[in-house]
């Protein structure tokens, strides 16, 4: 998946405001992976269920008809971890594990699966999959390289299911802390990252984990939007003029260290 | 050997169980007289233990503990976000790329072999699943084993005096740092392969050609 195409569709995640918008994007998702299945899955400690993507419907209803997720090494061995799982490493070794598996082939899940899972609280889960036919190695050579992007969405994507399903417990928005806030604000405004560490009086690496965490908490892809989404919802300000000012950003930095930098 | 274990999996390892939580005992209670849990077994355990976080172990031939230390996402409930956000100026870090460690701990007798062994562990758990950072509390003094490894922290934060002093800091990814780890370990990086696919089933070189 490019940037472009993760930009686009992280995008177009965050203005879906119904779940069968969020249907048609996992729908697209596969496409664009090019392989056979993209699903959530949503579970909470006492077996409630829920969950979109592109299954057979008719390998939902019999995984609820029959109880799978009591049998399931999917869901089972992912209640146990926060590592990225290749299905391969799960245990596969109970008799009903293997009837269980034959069967999913049969409906067309494949013989490979990759799933991020995302423990929430009171021991809710949620898990975003992508299944397919190949062998050992394809399926190693794809789940490297899409590893990182995977994770992203199977966070956004929790967020937005949790979010739009009544009776689920959403994570609350969490707002930027200080220091987020005034890195985005100078990221904002055009300084480099190196200029931006030397205002905040930290190292590059430092200033990366603040805006990484404040990207998670936008949702946001990059650090672009990551200032276009904190400046859309009035949580940064960036003044067009305030990067020339010899004063350097008012109210928040008493020395001149702005004027100095920007001047350099 | 360097062990990768998940709470749920630890009472498996009775020994290096029962030694590692006496060993934090001794650390965190007698040594550095941290306002911890010391429960009858003489084991010091709290609340992030029962959140089946993934403890890095070294095991020493005996059997035994050697040293460990502990992570948890940040995306969870964290150690860091719940007691010292005050150390990050009220940042409260959350990514699922960044995971928490906390409870570094060595065992009696543990050298800096020891110490640069689990760190290449933290190393080898950012290259494998895709992490930007580790994000740990420890105890200031740590800051000169760290550094003697060749993997320095950035410390965001300290609080307290003496004994009582804590830090908090930030281990970013740096792939160069591997090679001074791995030499400093004493340790081949096959061998540091192996031991994580031992335990996580897969080795971590497919992921690396991503990165």
């Amino acid at each position: 998946m490019t940037e472009l195409e993760l930009d686009t569709f992280l995008q177009a995640l965050e203005q879906a405001d119904a779940l069968d918008q969020i249907q048609q994007l996992i729908v697209e998702l596969r496409d664009t992976f090019q392989i056979d299945h993209v699903v959530y899955h949503w579970v909470s400690a006492d077996g409630e269920q829920y969950g979109f993507g592109t299954y057979d419907p008719a390998w939902a209803a019999r995984y609820q008809e029959r109880d799978y997720i009591r049998v399931d090494p999917v869901i089972i061995g992912c209640f146990q971890q926060f590592h990225p799982v290749d299905w391969k490493r799960l245990d596969w070794s109970s008799k009903a594990a293997r009837e269980f598996r034959k069967e999913a082939i049969a409906y067309g899940i494949g013989n490979q699966g990759f799933s991020i899972p995302i423990r929430g609280p009171n021991g809710q889960l949620a898990l975003f999959t992508a299944s397919h036919s190949t062998d050992n190695e394809s399926w190693a050579a794809f789940t490297s390289k899409h590893q990182r992007d995977w994770i992203l969405i199977a966070h956004y994507l929790n967020q937005k299911a949790l979010q739009l399903e009544k009776g689920r417990t959403p994570e609350p928005v969490r707002a930027l802390s200080p220091r987020e806030t005034d890195a985005l604000t100078y990221l904002g405004m055009g300084y480099s990252r190196g200029q931006v560490a030397d205002l905040l009086s930290i190292s590059e690496h430092t200033l990366r984990a603040y805006i990484e965490s404040a990207r998670f908490k936008l949702g946001a892809l990059n650090t672009t939007h990551a200032v276009a989404r904190a400046t859309s919802e009035g949580l940064i300000i960036i003044g067009g003029a305030a990067r020339a000012a010899a004063g350097g950003w008012p109210g928040r930095e008493t020395d001149d260290k702005i004027s100095k930098t920007a001047a350099s | 050997m360097l062990r990768y274990i998940y709470g749920k999996d630890l009472s498996t390892y009775p020994v290096l169980q029962d030694t590692m939580h006496r060993d934090r005992a001794t650390q965190f209670a007698e040594r550095l007289k941290w306002a911890v849990q010391v429960d009858e077994n003489g084991w010091e355990r709290d609340e992030y233990d029962a959140l089946n976080p993934l403890y890095v172990i070294w095991e020493n031939p005996d059997g035994t503990h050697g040293g460990s230390m502990r992570f948890l996402p940040t995306t969870e409930q964290t150690m860091v976000n719940d007691h010292f956000s005050n150390l990050l100026n009220g940042v409260d870090i959350r990514s699922p790329f960044i995971w928490e460690c906390t409870r570094f701990v060595l065992g009696p007798g543990a050298n800096s072999r020891v110490a640069a062994a689990m760190m290449l562990a933290g190393g080898e758990l950012m290259r494998a699943f895709s992490l930007t950072h580790l994000l740990g509390v420890f105890d200031p003094r740590m800051v000169r084993i760290y550094s003697m490894i060749g993997a320095s922290p950035e410390v965001l934060g300290s609080a307290g005096e003496g004994r009582d002093k804590i830090s908090v800091g930030l281990w970013p990814f740096r792939p160069q740092d591997r090679i001074q780890v791995l030499k400093r370990a004493g340790l081949s990086s096959e061998i540091s392969e192996h031991w994580f696919s031992r335990s996580f089933g897969h080795a971590i070189h497919a992921v690396r050609k991503a990165a």
